[in-house]
């Protein structure tokens, strides 16, 4: 995928997004979940040791129901291939040709699954669950070793290149090195939001530097500064990072009045409102607009958003109605086939977290595994070790991290 | 295993066509009623006296089949539904066989039909299955032609099968379609023409394909005394088979489960491949036709395209087989498709297929596959036809 896009002909009518099928059994959803994380899980059968797929709800071997989604080996032989060149679906009709085939996994099951160009039948692929453009898991077969870029993988990923993206916070250090691993990850233009632009800020001149990076004026708790932005690039953004965050320690019995608060839910709840009213739907009616489409929106949150940590107590519940908002932003968007991925950090290695231990977050770790994240397509991510290990304890005992989370 | 028991004292009657067209603003119901009365008129049967009633048909909904007794006014003291696209036909015909065999009724009117709106098809595949909806719509076939294309390939790779062995095939069928006045497929088609024609999922081309229509088909299982009262000719039932989700474990399906069966079909019939003066596939793709002259024991495994090569498939043939035209040349009324090859061999062992009559035509085999439930046809089944009953 090494071609430029073209420059877009003014008199033709954008293309517009259309999902490829989307109904699922519920069962089915442990794909989802699996693509949404990048996992392949499929279910196994804990009586008889069989791998299943597809989602079942009785095992064919020894009629069991206790059948968990677990890890699985993701090896597999092509063992036939189509190219469809004229199918009856409408999304894959304006995709045609494409391939499909049938892989045999070395762990038992037999799926039907996307191609990558690189893979041939009788040949060795890695398989993988990807978000499709309605959002749901599909398989994927991709060629051993290393992967090529591919026309038919970039339809279930976000590779920033070629792509025009928007970082809205360039004073924060995540926002800098979000910025230049996107320009790095071969984004054609990285526009950066600074806010009130006659402050010098640390690192200014890293960003000044780099040709494919232009500094805007953007403070998005300021509606009106959205929309002037907006104005300008929302119908040229592909990829809209939000970076902006607001961090204070303290609770609720800590801290007299609601001054703090205030400064949380300006900056983060209500500026990704002013985020998404100016730029989603701008988004949304881009999500099939050639091959620099409008394809993810991406918040960084903190991982407490999903269990209140109380010494970071109202910048957990300004983070949690911000993680809320994201699942509304997440369906509001899926008819455009533009995801919304969330990254979940601990705590990150900047002053407002300067009396907590380690371990700690890099802002260059979490432009890393945003990079990793659109390449791979997936869409909840969790950075570093903190976030990795409430993300277990969560799914492990929500009751016991709330207690410990208090302690 | 026991020996099972002969379909003693039952004929089969009435073979009923509704002729086909590609589009219908008209419901499923309207084409069951069209099969329905086609029975009482080809029979002198008064509806009164149907007291049983088999349906297939994929676009009756709402309805059900019992929605359809009051739609059709039918009063029936027996009453089954068979979701089986292409073994529709067998599978009704031996369950009706036995009900009428053990007393539970008397005459069963056996209809299958679809209608065809501008959408059908692509509703009717969203909602196929629950594999389909989960692990093979997604993909973008969109239908049928991704899976049997997934299948097609495998199955020519593994046996040498060439697109020039299937042309043999669709040419020879269309010869005998050409003789149906209601063949939707109207034009000759040439071996040239069908290695020419437009690719549609590889190795699946235009030509490969079944055009979905609206029609119907239908047939009478009844009482072998009262069709000879009634002076209504019937064939025999000389044995049947029916198989579901055979040989689950091996990784693409090369084979039916025919293979499983068809020892049993030829024993219980008494007679071998040599003794079947007709033979009617179900030709969904070409190359499904092959397996079956394969697993029906007509030929060896793999050596289909051989048997091609060394027979004429046509009316006139040595080998007379879908005589018709089949799905390929008539169109794919939905079920009805499972039908269609039942209601030709009841005419050809009845001596009233006009046009495409085999001559001397005493045994017909039907054959029929269907449900692509995932990567690979779920159904088979088979029976075996004789003429000459009343």
């Amino acid at each position: 995928m090494s071609d430029v896009p073209a420059p877009r002909n003014p008199l033709r009518r954008t293309r517009l997004p259309i999902s490829p099928p989307r109904a699922r059994s519920r069962r089915a959803h442990i794909y989802t979940k699996a693509a949404a994380e990048g996992r392949f899980l499929l279910q196994r059968c804990t009586e008889c040791g069989l791998y299943l797929y597809p989602a079942r709800e009785a095992c064919p071997s020894c009629l069991s129901a206790d059948l968990p989604p677990v890890e699985a080996p993701r090896g597999g032989v092509v063992v036939s291939e189509t190219t469809i060149r004229v199918p009856a679906d409408l999304y894959f009709r304006e995709r045609a040709p494409w391939r499909i085939g049938v892989v045999r996994l070395a762990c038992g099951p037999t799926m039907i699954s996307h191609l990558h160009a690189a893979v041939r039948e009788g040949e060795a692929v890695v398989m993988s669950f990807r978000l499709d453009k309605s959002g749901q898991a599909v398989a994927f077969a991709a060629p051993a070793g290393p992967v090529p870029a591919d026309r038919q993988l970039r339809e279930f990923i976000a590779d920033p290149q070629h792509r025009r993206v928007l970082v809205t916070d360039g004073r924060s250090a995540v926002g800098q090195e979000v910025a230049l691993a996107l320009v790095a990850a071969g984004a054609r233009l990285v526009h950066v939001g600074i806010a009130e632009a006659w402050k010098p800020f640390a690192g200014e001149e890293r960003l000044r530097g780099v040709d494919a990076l232009r500094i805007v004026p953007l403070d998005i708790a300021s509606e009106a500064s959205v929309m002037e932005l907006a104005a300008d690039i929302a119908g040229k953004t592909d990829i809209l990072v939000n970076t902006a965050d607001h961090v204070r320690p303290g609770g609720l019995l800590t801290r007299a009045g609601t001054g703090h608060l205030r400064g949380e839910i300006e900056q983060s709840y209500r500026g990704f409102v002013h985020l998404a009213q100016s730029f989603g739907p701008a988004m949304l009616a881009r999500g099939a607009d050639g091959i620099d489409n409008a394809v993810a929106w991406v918040n960084i949150l903190s991982v407490y958003a999903l269990a209140n940590w109380p010494a970071y107590g109202s910048h957990s519940a300004a983070q949690a109605a911000c993680l809320s908002l994201s699942h509304c932003l997440r369906a509001e968007l899926r008819p455009g086939g533009v995801r919304v991925v969330n990254l979940f950090t601990g705590p990150v290695d900047t002053e407002w977290f300067q009396t907590v231990p380690p371990p700690k977050v890099a802002p260059r770790a979490i432009a890393a595994a945003l990079v990793r994240s659109l390449r791979e397509g997936t869409e909840d991510v969790f950075v570093g070790d903190v976030a990795e290990d409430i993300r277990r304890r969560l799914a492990d005992n929500p009751k016991a991290l709330e207690r410990e989370l208090g302690a | 295993m026991a020996r099972r028991a002969p379909y003693d004292g039952v004929v089969v009657c009435a073979p009923v066509t509704v002729p086909y067209v590609q589009y219908s603003i008209e419901s499923a119901q309207w084409w069951l009623g069209r099969a329905l009365r086609g029975l009482v008129q080809a029979t002198g049967i008064r509806p009164a006296e149907i007291d049983g009633l088999s349906v297939s048909s994929f676009t009756l909904a709402p309805d059900s089949a019992i929605g359809f007794t009051q739609h059709v006014g039918l009063c029936l003291r027996w009453l089954d539904t068979v979701p089986l696209g292409g073994v529709s036909g067998v599978a009704a015909l031996r369950r009706a066989a036995r009900a009428v065999q053990a007393g539970d009724a008397d005459i069963v009117a056996c209809v299958a039909g679809d209608t065809n709106q501008v959408d059908t098809f692509r509703r009717t595949l969203e909602n196929f299955s629950r594999f389909a909806q989960d692990a093979s719509y997604p993909y973008g076939g969109g239908g049928p032609n991704a899976s049997f294309a997934l299948l097609a390939r495998n199955y020519m790779r593994t046996y040498g099968v060439t697109r020039e062995d299937l042309a043999l095939l669709a040419v020879s069928q269309r010869q005998n379609g050409l003789r149906q006045p209601h063949a939707l497929m109207k034009s000759p088609l040439t071996v040239a023409q069908y290695l020419a024609a437009r690719p549609i999922a590889d190795p699946i081309h235009l030509f490969d394909c079944v055009m979905p229509c609206a029609g119907a088909e239908a047939f009478l299982v009844m009482r072998e005394d009262i069709a000879a009262a009634r002076n209504i000719p019937g064939a025999r039932l000389l044995g049947s088979i029916e198989r579901h989700n055979a040989f689950a474990d091996e990784p693409m399906a090369l084979r039916g489960g025919w293979a499983m069966d068809i020892g049993e079909l030829y024993g219980m019939a008494g007679l071998g491949p040599a003794e079947i003066d007709v033979l009617l596939t179900y030709d969904d793709y070409p190359f499904v036709v092959l397996m079956q002259l394969e697993d029906l024991g007509f030929c060896a495994k793999g050596e289909a395209a051989a048997f091609l090569r060394a027979h004429d498939l046509t009316i006139d043939g040595d080998f007379p087989h879908n005589t018709s035209g089949g799905q390929l040349s008539l169109g794919q009324a939905g079920a009805a498709g499972g039908y269609l090859g039942m209601t030709e061999a009841l005419r050809q062992v009845l001596h009233c297929a006009g046009p495409s009559q085999v001559s001397g035509a005493r045994r017909a085999m039907v054959s029929g596959f269907g449900m692509i439930n995932y990567e690979r046809g779920l159904s088979s089944g088979a029976a075996i036809l004789a003429g000459g009953a009343a």
